[in-house]
């Protein structure tokens, strides 16, 4: 099931998914404008990928603190696919570690959530504190009389947990295998640390739910969907037929310098009819006759000072940080081999909400998750194009709006964004 | 609270059985713009998966709290949006009679979810419960509240279609 929903040419079973490392990854002519299909399908690159990217010099998403706000709360979390565990210790502080028994390797942690004093390694009972040090060894010394137990020189010290760096911004914890990653607002940078804050300096989130999905398409393409504000504008009928982002109006692609981050943003216009009324011809799926019936569900509460009405932020490599109007939330990307990846979604508003705030962003989720008019569009949009690159024998795709431009744009009918992105993945892979 | 009434709980879940049906076929047939009239005017309807359910948190994979936003639903399912085209099965079995007062009832029952895509084998898209409160109006039932609690955590890609 899942991935391997498609039953005609499972994954895996053609010649450009089985290239390995001495295959000549050589870029197909065109440069910027053009992307091989191997980006997408070749298990060697996204082993490199791993190796590189998620535990290379980056910061990754693990966990909100509101989830774990008090000592002794943790959770399982993913660092690329590779299994964590987030823990608050007693004194307050975060500590992110493998999710892997440093004896013989079980994945101890089973629970999603909870709140414990100790981690317990099921199979042979080994424990371990919230920092992750290996507190005690049943029979460590063996049995009276009969010998075993460990050596003399096993310390308890060199057999904790692996522990990953860790850091966190305005209650959003990352960690990195990397030890010289540098500062998390560096690792941002100014472009879209300024949208980040609007979301979450200075205000205590309250977590409203989760949504997990799979979805059958390689992890680059959901960074890369919303760093094409083109298709926003095309594919959402929500979008273009209730004003939410239209071409013509004020939007913008932020990129950071670097071109690994972006933030696809956009203020709805005052005059929603004149707006869409201008470019309503090139869009097919704009719907004259659809009028809600129930008009709470777009209603806008103007409660951020932005110019922006929606902000949809990619940030390298496996977070997304989701303002559209009201509704807010993360999706924390998990590779899962190239032709799939673990979508968990954390939906949340603030503990200032009240009762009817709560509702009217419970009410406006509808847009988002994989039931959402825009979410499940775009997981059904990414299915159809890593299908297309694995089952075709054609091998590439073309990014030329725009031209050679990349980064930060103000049209949305451009790839800037996507260019860059690529700039940048290429000089870190070595492409 | 008085023990139920053997045979008012018997009828109710025969009742029951039979709005199941309909909603059902409804349903599997592609109807999806006569699904709203499954529901009282302020109904509730949610799909949510079972961690959000036992925690207490609020969320909705689909969340609605007017029929007016099941109608808004059901239209863009209709007629904007963009999927893949697929059939469903619901199977709902083990209907359970929790309550019955005066014209209301209160019910659980266990939903299977088949779901089959172009040139794609037949998967089970979700498995879960109902939580339901149904309201009589002028001599047949209807959804006050629909709760979907779903234990397939990993949704498969996305989940388009009324459950």
């Amino acid at each position: 099931m899942f991935s391997v929903n498609t039953v005609i040419h499972q994954p895996g079973s053609f010649a450009k998914e089985q290239l390995d490392d001495s295959f000549d990854y050589k870029w197909p002519e065109g440069g910027l404008q053009v992307i091989p299909d191997w980006v997408y399908t070749s298990n060697a690159l996204y082993q490199r990928e791993i190796e590189r990217i998620f535990h290379g010099r980056s910061w990754n998403f693990v966990a909100l603190e509101a989830e774990i706000p008090q000592p002794g709360d943790y959770l399982r979390s993913y660092v690329g696919p590779t299994p964590v565990v987030v823990a608050r210790d007693t004194d307050g502080s975060i500590h992110v570690f493998e999710n892997r028994c440093a004896h013989r390797g079980a994945e101890f942690c089973r629970v999603r959530r909870g709140n414990t004093k100790e981690f317990v390694c099921p199979y042979h009972q080994w424990s371990y504190d919230l920092k992750g040090n290996l507190q005690g060894v049943p029979f460590k010394r063996g049995v009276k009389g009969e010998g075993g137990g460990m050596p003399k020189d096993f310390r308890n010290e060199d057999h904790g947990l692996l522990k990953l760096n860790v850091t966190t911004l305005h209650g959003v914890v990352f960690a990195s295998f990397s030890k010289e990653v540098e500062p998390i607002a560096d690792y941002l940078g100014p472009e879209i640390l300024k949208d980040f804050e609007v979301v979450f300096k200075g205000r205590k989130l309250k977590i409203l739910g989760y949504y997990r999905n799979e979805l059958p398409g390689n992890w680059k393409l959901y960074h890369e969907n919303l760093k094409d504000p083109y298709h926003a504008t095309l594919l959402h009928s929500f979008l273009v037929t209730f004003g939410l982002m239209v071409a013509g109006s004020k939007n913008g692609m932020i990129a950071d310098a670097k071109g690994r981050h972006g933030t696809l943003a956009s203020a709805k216009p005052d005059n929603v009819a004149e707006a869409v009324g201008a470019v309503k011809g090139e869009m097919r799926a704009y719907r004259e006759d659809f009028k809600l019936a129930d008009g709470r569900f777009l209603q806008y509460v103007r409660e951020f000072d932005s110019p922006w009405s929606v902000t949809m932020q990619t940030i390298w490599p496996n977070l997304i940080v989701q303002r559209e109007l009201n509704t807010l939330g993360i999706r924390h990307i998990v590779p899962n081999g190239p032709h799939s990846q673990i979508m968990l979604w954390t939906m949340f508003g603030y503990e200032t909400d009240d009762a009817e705030m709560e509702r009217h962003r419970l009410r406006q989720g509808n847009l988002m998750g994989p039931s959402g008019f825009l979410g499940l569009e775009d997981n059904e949009a990414i299915k159809f194009v890593q299908e297309g690159l694995r089952r075709s024998p054609s091998d590439k795709g073309i990014v030329k709006l725009g031209g050679d431009r990349v980064g930060s744009t103000n049209s949305v009918i451009d790839e800037a964004a996507i260019r860059g992105m690529y700039q940048y993945y290429r000089k870190e892979m070595g492409l | 609270m008085a023990p139920a009434d053997p045979r008012e709980t018997r009828e109710a879940r025969l009742e029951i059985e039979e709005f199941h049906a309909d909603y059902c076929w409804t349903l599997d047939c592609g109807d999806v713009e006569r699904w709203p009239e499954y529901f009282a005017d302020d109904a509730v309807y949610r799909i949510t998966a079972r961690e959000n359910a036992d925690a207490g948190l609020p969320v909705g994979l689909v969340y609605a709290d007017s029929k007016a936003m099941i109608r808004d639903r059901a239209f863009a399912i209709k007629h904007t949006q963009m999927y893949a085209p697929r059939t469903m099965q619901h199977l709902v079995t083990n209907v359970r009679v929790l309550q019955v007062k005066g014209d209301e009832i209160k019910a659980q029952s266990n939903y299977l979810l088949l779901q089959t895509l172009v040139d794609g084998p037949t998967t089970i898209q979700q498995s879960g419960r109902y939580y339901d409160t149904f309201v009589r109006k002028g001599g047949r039932l209807l959804l006050k509240e629909r709760q979907c609690i779903y234990d397939t955590v990993l949704i498969a890609n996305d989940l388009v279609l009324p459950v």
